[in-house]
């Protein structure tokens, strides 16, 4: 589960202050973050994931604080607990794409379980991409793997940030089955950040951040 | 999977750029360690075959030319000497011993060398088969002619006039060997050694020349007394002869020699530092081309140091790997080197054996290298994920 309270964010002392509507969503459950571009939306995400140390309140990811870690400690924390779908995929493009699924699992100081992450391609079909290069992939294959790898090691938060903004509406209702399967799967909170009104009625927990997160001073 | 295969992995993908860092650095290493080898490899030549001969007694021409030609038989001889005079020096009080060579002939390239057993002894070289000579054409080979000719105890062969060519065979004279010498890693093992005799009697003398006319073409003299070295000369000054001291001579040549090896050593200074800078622009562009990469393995789970371990690798195998490459290719030149100082001086240069110095020329390539990649790594442990990650396209 996740959630956050009294998060308020500046980048520097001159920008102004970017404020939060408090969040909470149970363990497996799912949430929607709404919002145009430019409120704040991405800084929320990397606030919930502790890229970014908020100026005041706290962000809880199954029960442990954020802020209360530092160093390698929050690195390992972010590592296992939570999962990051990005718009677009990335991966390491020196590493075929079962080792990009591997990768978790190393920087996390855990023995790969390559039977999973194989068997996780293959149910997003892409199993037989497993030993291509990252860049060999359709930018759809490149999705599906990258859904994959973040949720290879089991976290308990699935993060995805704006998975659908660049998709047709066929896809992008493919995407979101996927995402919600597997993290229903995984046993994960998934919350997904997104300007795409599309989504709006799809999910019950939503937050739109338009109003709420613009600047109070 | 760990940050080495990662870091192998990476260089792997930029084949152009890592083949590039590596040729720059095996050429600097190499030519670093080939120059050492070599340098190494001279030096030994020149001292195993000085020993301690302290003046070189001969006809007047060029001193190195006389110590080149007599101590390590790969230069023409100054000219003749007569053996009346050259005595007069022998039995000089400051002069312990003297050894006499004749030599004017050679077999396959082989310089036939008469003089006394003194010759031999002085180089500690021991038979491995046969027995030294004791008349007139008997001879006894170095392990090498033997090796080179296939000569065994018992074959005879003719000689040739001059010290290298076969034109001119003297068919009527035939030597016969009757020992061969272990070898000795000195200028015996490429020498045909007879008695004084022997030479004069190739050249026409049966016995009936005066003493007063017999000729020889050096000595190599024994000091007993520091002073000689001082004394000699003057001795000698109304005579065709001249004293040439070996370690005086053998140090200008490796003066004159050594600008040159300075130079190259500067030139794969030279060539070092842009594999430095090579290796830098590797794992900078690494760092450029990849700052998504780190980020994204940032967010999972990676902590800055870890990737900064991983740039070193990426750096630290490029230095070691190029650094092996350079030994491997200085001791392919040295392979070459050596044929070449075999073919033209006989000479066999064979080790080729990891010099302590080496040792330190591979520890500083890959300080060279973890430096090279430590320098734009630091940027790596400073990096704004979140920046990184919202500036993506």
């Amino acid at each position: 589960m996740i959630e956050t309270s009294h998060l308020s964010f500046r980048y520097s002392a001159e920008s102004p202050e970017l404020t939060f509507p408090d969040l909470s969503c149970p363990k497996g459950e799912q949430m929607l973050l709404l919002g145009d571009s430019g409120c704040g939306k991405t800084t929320l995400l990397h606030l919930m994931c502790g890229i970014l140390r908020p100026n005041q309140g706290k962000v809880l990811i199954n029960g442990q604080d954020l802020g209360l870690l530092t160093g390698k400690n929050l690195d390992r924390f972010r590592g296992n607990q939570i999962g990051l779908v990005f718009q677009r995929s990335h991966f390491v493009q020196s590493l075929s794409v079962l080792e990009n699924l591997a990768l978790p699992y190393f920087l996390t100081g855990q023995t790969a379980d390559l039977d999973h992450a194989q068997s996780l391609l293959d149910t997003l079909g892409v199993g037989h991409k497993a030993n291509s290069r990252p860049q060999d992939l359709s930018v759809g294959e490149q999705q599906r793997a990258s859904i994959a790898r973040a949720l290879v090691h089991r976290p308990a938060v699935l993060l995805a940030d704006e998975p659908t903004s660049a998709l047709d509406d066929r896809s992008t209702q493919a995407v979101l089955n996927l995402l919600e399967e597997q993290a229903a799967q995984a046993g994960a909170t998934l919350v997904i950040v997104t300007h795409d009104q599309r989504l709006k009625d799809r999910y019950d927990r939503k937050v739109e951040l338009n109003s709420l997160a613009i600047p109070v001073s | 999977m760990n940050w080495l295969y990662i870091a192998w992995k990476n260089l792997g993908a930029k084949k152009l750029q890592t083949a590039l860092s590596l040729i720059l650095l095996a050429f600097g290493v190499g030519m670093v360690s080939l120059l050492m080898l070599s340098e190494k490899q001279l030096r030994d030549t020149f001292e195993r075959n000085i020993q301690d001969i302290d003046l070189v007694l001969g006809a007047k021409g060029s001193p190195l030319q006389l110590i080149l030609a007599n101590v390590y038989h790969v230069d023409a001889p100054t000219g003749n000497i007569r053996l009346v005079d050259a005595e007069k020096v022998i039995r000089h009080p400051y002069i312990a011993e003297g050894i006499p060579l004749a030599y004017g002939d050679n077999y396959r390239g082989f310089r036939i060398v008469g003089s006394t057993l003194a010759y031999p002894q002085h180089y500690d070289a021991t038979l491995q088969f046969g027995a030294w000579w004791e008349h007139p054409f008997e001879v006894v080979v170095g392990s090498k002619v033997a090796a080179t000719d296939g000569l065994q105890v018992g074959d005879t062969f003719f000689s040739a006039h001059g010290l290298q060519d076969e034109t001119d065979v003297h068919t009527d004279k035939t030597f016969v060997v009757v020992g061969i010498m272990e070898e000795s890693q000195s200028v015996m093992d490429q020498l045909i050694l007879c008695n004084i005799e022997t030479i004069w009697q190739v050249h026409g003398d049966e016995g009936d020349v005066l003493d007063a006319n017999r000729e020889i073409t050096a000595v190599l003299l024994k000091k007993r007394n520091p002073l000689a070295v001082l004394t000699i000369p003057n001795v000698i000054r109304e005579t065709n002869m001249q004293v040439a001291l070996p370690s005086i001579e053998i140090n200008r040549l490796t003066q004159n020699f050594g600008i040159g090896m300075n130079t190259l050593r500067m030139i794969a200074g030279l060539i070092m530092l842009l594999s430095f800078a090579s290796i830098f622009i590797s794992v900078y562009d690494s760092l450029l081309a990849r700052r998504y990469e780190l980020a994204l393995m940032r967010t999972m789970g990676a902590s800055p140091r870890g990737l900064y371990v991983s740039l070193l690798l990426e750096g630290g195998l490029l230095s070691l790997g190029g650094a092996i490459l350079g030994l491997l290719l200085s001791r392919g030149g040295m392979v070459f080197l050596a044929q070449m100082v075999a073919d033209k001086f006989r000479y066999d240069w064979e080790s080729l054996g990891l010099l302590s110095a080496e040792g330190a020329l591979v520890g500083l390539a890959i300080f060279v290298g973890l430096v090279a990649a430590a320098i734009p790594g630091i940027s790596a442990l400073r990096m704004d994920i979140s920046r990184t990650l919202s500036d993506s396209p």
